[in-house]
């Protein structure tokens, strides 16, 4: 097995390239800021909410190819999803790799488990994390 | 004849894997690896020498007491100081830092006063500052580094004036390997009666350092950064400098009589060393210093420029890749501080990681000074006196390889 078999999937290159969902909201209701500052990952979230909807989510940010894809993701996964919704698919993404349960991802969360690679590397394990538990914190807010 | 082949075989490690592949160890500017005389020392203390130092009336104690003293007086030679109390053992540069922050700088710095530091400086040589100048109401300024990632010294004038009391700066930089000038700054300093504080964390070990040439009031370093083990490390201070320094630590060793009321303080160096201290390290310390000795840190600074050299033609050769550091080879050290172009620097240390090879990468504990290079952080790697120009090789290799995973992101 190589890294890049492990770690750096194709899939992963490609949202580092090529970000969705990337820039700043003008009419957010909710900015969040995350960071690794050991590492020096930084994201910004912003969303804009309508109810218990989220209606519209991007991000910015800098940092290494784990953290920005694993940001990309997941702003199209929890887009258009209620609260309810992102948090369970953000639990599902913590849950397998942090406690390295099996889940079941749908055909949607598909990509999700590209990420699951950096399990074995522990300290990448925050990079991945970074733009969910930025979510977390903004859906507290909200 | 300098044979790094040779020393290699005294490295126990270097011939272990990392990751299923034979150990590349280019970090040694983060900690050096150890010889075995060293690890040897260390067993044999604990076998058959260990009893608590200055205290005991037994053989043993006494004994203990010798080789640990020894030490001292080694450092003394080594970095040519008056005499071996001058010496006051640490746990490390930060501590030493610490101490001089806690017990100097509480005693003399006062509202309005200056410290001067650099731009480059690791957290080790600046928030011991920061604490102590927001404690007392000090300011804080910094001789700035210029495009070529030396001290810019055209604004020293300005900077060091006579409301500086301190002037605490790096004699090599972690970042980029740069060995600075620091003469003119130590003369500027004293012209104002500022005392001056090298930090040595990265130059002890590279550098052949004559403190008293060099004229600074205060010098700082690890013994892990110099083939010694960690938790041990060295304060060196004019005499005259360190007797009026109050105690910082209170407790066993650094007292002369105890009573009730009132403690006398022992004379140098005990009475800036309380407790206990880690004897073993503080022995094996001398291994290590008789074993760069041996060799010589000049006959090991030639060795190092002679691989930066290497290693920044091989890196132009392979392209895409931004390079930190001066163009002046005789001002650095055994430092190639980089970014491949599109990739992040952590990108970059785990596909090395899986090849066996060991870099530092981030913004190796000098958030400012990223901040200033307006960069997140780079890739760095170290030499020593064991790395080899192969080492070299399987890092130019690694590099390729991060091209190929990142082909689609790497920028020319």
């Amino acid at each position: 097995m190589s890294l890049k078999d492990d770690l750096y999937k194709e899939v992963i290159i490609d949202h580092y390239e090529n970000p969705r969902n990337y820039g700043k909201l003008e009419d957010a209701h909710i900015c969040e800021k995350g960071a690794n500052p050991l590492c020096g990952d930084e994201l910004e979230l912003y969303l804009k909410l309508d109810q218990e909807k989220i209606q519209d989510i991007s991000f910015e940010g800098k940092g290494c190819s784990i953290s920005q894809a694993s940001a990309s993701m997941m702003t199209e996964l929890v887009k258009g999803h209620t609260k309810e919704e992102a948090k369970q698919i953000m639990q599902k993404f913590k849950s397998a790799i942090l406690e390295d349960k099996e889940q079941n991802f749908s055909e949607e969360e598909m990509e999700l488990e590209s990420l699951l690679g950096v399990k074995k590397y522990p300290v990448r394990v925050k990079c991945a994390v970074l733009a969910w538990n930025t979510l977390e914190q903004a859906l507290k807010r909200g | 004849m300098f044979d790094p082949y040779r020393i290699r075989t005294d490295f126990p490690i270097l011939q272990t894997k990392m990751n299923g592949r034979p150990l590349v160890f280019l970090d040694s500017a983060a900690s050096s690896q150890k010889p075995f005389q060293v690890m040897d020392a260390i067993y044999r203390y604990y076998r058959e020498e260990h009893a608590n130092i200055h205290r005991g009336i037994y053989a043993l104690s006494q004994k203990a007491t010798e080789m640990y003293e020894q030490t001292r007086i080694q450092l003394a030679e080594f970095f040519h100081a008056k005499c071996a109390k001058v010496m006051i053992f640490t746990r490390g540069t930060t501590e030493s830092i610490n101490l001089v922050a806690q017990s100097w700088g509480r005693a003399n710095i006062q509202r309005g006063d200056i410290i001067v530091l650099s731009e480059s400086e690791h957290h080790s040589n600046l928030v011991p500052w920061q604490m102590l100048a927001e404690e007392k109401g000090a300011v804080i300024k910094y001789i700035p580094v210029g495009k070529d990632f030396k001290y810019d010294l055209s604004t020293l004038d300005e900077i060091i004036n006579y409301r500086v009391k301190l002037v605490a700066i790096s004699q090599m930089s972690n970042v980029t390997g740069t060995i600075y000038e620091v003469k003119p700054i130590i003369q500027k300093a004293h012209s104002v009666g500022a005392l001056v504080l090298l930090d040595g964390a990265q130059g002890a070990c590279h550098i052949p350092t004559n403190l008293q040439e060099l004229d600074v009031d205060f010098y700082a370093f690890s013994a892990h950064k110099m083939l010694g083990p960690t938790g041990f490390g060295v304060l060196y201070g004019k005499e005259d400098i360190l007797e009026k320094m109050p105690p910082w630590m209170g407790g066993g060793d650094m007292i002369r009589e105890v009573s009730f009321e009132k403690t006398t303080y022992a004379d140098l160096p005990a009475r800036l060393e309380a407790g206990t201290p880690p004897i073993a390290e503080g022995i094996a310390f001398k291994e290590a210093l008789d074993y760069l000795q041996n060799i010589g840190l000049a006959e090991i600074h030639k060795h190092e420029q002679n691989l930066v050299a290497y290693t920044i033609e091989r890196m132009q050769e392979l392209g895409g890749i931004t390079i930190y550091g001066t163009d002046d080879l005789e001002a650095r050290g055994g430092v190639v501080s980089f970014n491949v172009n599109g990739v992040h620097a952590h990108d970059v240390g785990s596909i090395l990681d899986e090849q066996g090879i060991a870099i530092r990468v981030g913004h190796h504990c000098c958030q400012p000074f990223m901040k200033k290079l307006g960069i997140a952080g780079t890739c760095r790697a170290s030499f020593y006196l064991y790395n080899t120009k192969e080492d070299v090789d399987a890092l130019i290799e690694g590099l390729k390889k991060v091209k190929e995973v990142f082909a689609r992101v790497v920028k020319r």
